[in-house]
């Protein structure tokens, strides 16, 4: 099973995160929203292991208060 | 208001049980006859179980209501006894198109697997499929279906269930050793027992509205809008029922008001931004519906057994509501007629709870993923789900994601304490705990499937070699099953057909074309026990009688 990789994996970081700022460029707070949903599952799909996304998903929003139960009583 | 249809009217008939001294006392009574509850009375029926029905009303249900009958259910009511009826009337499609505001995203064909008997789905008015049952039922001596009865109070000890019943000649009081309720999402009997149904409510409104339109207007296809141009909600869609009845079902949002938006002037303004102005068609039924996903914690308490939407709802989305209902009574009925001829322990009757649970909270995740994604809840989903249709129009990988509705499929009831884990290995989908799947047979000559041969009793699948036939003591220990106090009844499944004897608890099937045996991975040896529901208890790689005893064990909760 893979393993989402958290050392360095890039071979020229300033240029990714150069790619990733210049993607919005320009762009309203909309089409910025839009453009990261796109290259999202862009990305989503290209990794297609569901573990390693999870793993990524839980990372991502470690440092947020946890989502509220949804079940209740009706 | 329905032109298409007329309902019938069933006659109160007054009971004997009416003018007894004292409380009657009946093995099953069921509350409500829906489509659940009838299937349940039929199946129990045909497991020599004498039923008493019990229903408030006095004719199907008004309305079309549920519309799509996945395959499981169809088998299922094969083997009731109405599936043939069904398929007759209904109308099935393959070509489905997914549009997005104003433009087409793609089409799709959903090309069925190649031989099995039925197809994945069909499309059918729930009125038709309530007087099928109530037709079947008329054969059976065994059900008493009686209209015009209201449950309106119930109790239960250690002993039976004490009910009293409400009739146009007043109250009558009954005893029932099970009550199994299959009264609806709102059940009264859940309510009486102090039971509730937990999950989530999803703010937001739709309306159906049920069209007759001339069949040329429109071909036979699913159409799905995401944000359609002609409407302000955010879906739409469009399938065909028979009788040239179209389903439209809108999105109306929350804050629509339901009263108002039923109304037809409201209505036929909607449709015909739809159609079009020149498309004539004739409004048949309309409702505005909120849905919400929950079930009961436990679908068992005590003598009192729940089915269908009074143990779980999901939303519409993926036909999950009757579907998965069916599949509960398929589950219970064999359970309960083995427990009530004192054959089975009373505890198999957590078995339901444990696999009907496991199979409700599947269809709750699935539809709830459908409706999250057909109604985005916040604006980072609604970014995803609009991302996903526009990368749809040219990436393909971006149309797995759209999901309008998943066709409902049996839950393989993967943990369940009934199974007995694989010893060898296997490989394909018919792993302990799933339902059968089908294929083409030859049984005494003439052309069958495998599900018809399925079904009611526990069955024995062997698999054999026509050059290397199974010896004579595998066939007396094989038959010997088939005088088990339940009974296993036996198959050989081979290519060919055989030039044997066979004992009268063994009958051959001829495989003709390989798929049953490819579909179960079989190698000659290799044997299956199949229940009473058509699911798969065990199966090993050489035909071992103790085995087959042991797994069967098992399977009825020992």
């Amino acid at each position: 099973m893979a393993k989402l990789i958290l050392d360095n994996n890039m071979a020229a970081p300033d240029d990714i995160y150069e790619l990733l700022t210049e993607l919005h460029r320009g762009l309203e707070p909309e089409q910025s929203a839009d453009v990261n949903a796109r290259l999202i599952l862009l990305l989503a799909n290209h990794i297609g292991d569901v573990e390693v996304l999870a793993e990524a998903t839980r990372i991502a929003r470690e440092h947020l208060p946890p989502a509220p139960e949804l079940k209740r009583e009706i | 208001m329905i032109k298409t249809y007329e309902f019938p009217e069933y006659p109160y008939i007054r009971s004997a049980d009416q003018d007894a001294v004292a409380a009657v006392r009946r093995p099953v009574v069921i509350g409500g006859a829906g489509p659940i509850g009838m299937a349940m009375a039929i199946d129990l029926a045909m497991h020599n179980v004498p039923v008493v029905v019990l229903d408030d009303n006095n004719t199907v249900s008004f309305g079309s209501r549920a519309v799509c009958y996945a395959k499981r259910l169809i088998e299922i009511m094969d083997r009731l006894g109405v599936g043939e009826r069904m398929m007759q009337k209904g109308v099935t499609w393959n070509v489905g198109k997914v549009f997005f505001e104003d433009e087409q995203v793609y089409s799709f064909n959903m090309l069925p697997e190649e031989h099995h008997r039925r197809p994945g789905f069909i499309n059918l008015q729930q009125y038709y499929i309530e007087q099928y049952l109530v037709d079947r039922i008329q054969q059976l001596d065994e059900v008493d279906l009686r209209w015009k009865n209201k449950i309106t109070a119930l109790s239960q000890d250690d002993d039976c269930v004490r009910l009293t019943v409400e009739t146009p000649d007043g109250p009558y009081e009954l005893e029932a050793e099970y009550l199994i309720a299959c009264d609806g999402a709102n059940s009264d009997i859940r309510a009486m027992c102090g039971l509730s149904s937990s999950g989530q409510i999803f703010q937001d409104r739709f309306l159906i509205a049920d069209v007759i339109m001339d069949p040329k207007c429109f071909p036979l296809e699913r159409w799905f809008w995401f944000n359609p141009p002609f409407h302000d909600g955010q879906s739409t869609l469009l399938h065909r029922q028979p009788d040239n009845v179209w389903r439209i079902d809108f999105d109306l949002g929350w804050d629509a008001d339901p009263e108002e938006e039923k109304k037809p002037e409201n209505i036929i303004p909607r449709v015909k931004a739809f159609l079009g102005e020149d498309v004539e068609f004739e409004l048949e039924w309309a409702s505005v519906y909120t849905f919400c996903c929950r079930r009961m914690d436990d679908f068992r308490q005590g003598r009192v057994l729940f089915a269908g939407d009074s143990a779980h709802q999901v939303s519409p989305f993926g036909a999950r509501g009757a579907n998965s209902g069916v599949q509960d009574t398929d589950n219970l009925a064999w359970k309960l007629a083995l427990v009530l001829e004192g054959k089975a322990p009373v505890s198999l009757l957590d078995s339901y709870t444990e696999e009907r649970v496991y199979a409700a909270d599947e269809n709750i995740k699935n539809s709830t993923r459908s409706t999250d994604f057909i109604t985005p809840k916040n604006e980072a989903s609604r970014h995803f789900r609009d991302a996903v249709l526009n990368l749809a129009h040219k990436y393909s990988f971006a149309r797995s994601l759209v999901n309008s509705g998943r066709l409902s499929v049996p839950s393989t009831y993967v943990d369940s304490s009934l199974n007995t884990p694989d010893a060898e290995d296997f490989a394909g989908r018919m792993a302990p705990g799933a339902p059968s799947t089908d294929g083409p047979v030859l049984r005494n000559g003439q052309d069958d499937y495998l599900l018809n041969c399925l079904g009611n009793d526990f069955k024995a699948l062997l698999f054999v070699d026509p050059q290397n036939p199974p010896s004579e003591s595998e066939l007396v220990q094989l038959n010997a099953l088939s005088q088990n106090e339940v009974p296993v009844y036996g198959y050989l499944v081979s290519p060919q057909p055989l030039d044997i004897e066979l004992p009268n608890g063994v009958e051959l099937l001829v495989d003709t074309l390989g798929v049953v045996a490819e579909r179960f991975d079989a190698q000659p040896g290799t044997c299956y026990l199949m229940r009473p529901d058509q699911h798969v208890c065990g199966r090993m790689r050489r035909f071992d009688a103790d085995r087959v005893i042991a797994m069967q064990r098992k399977a009825t909760g020992y």
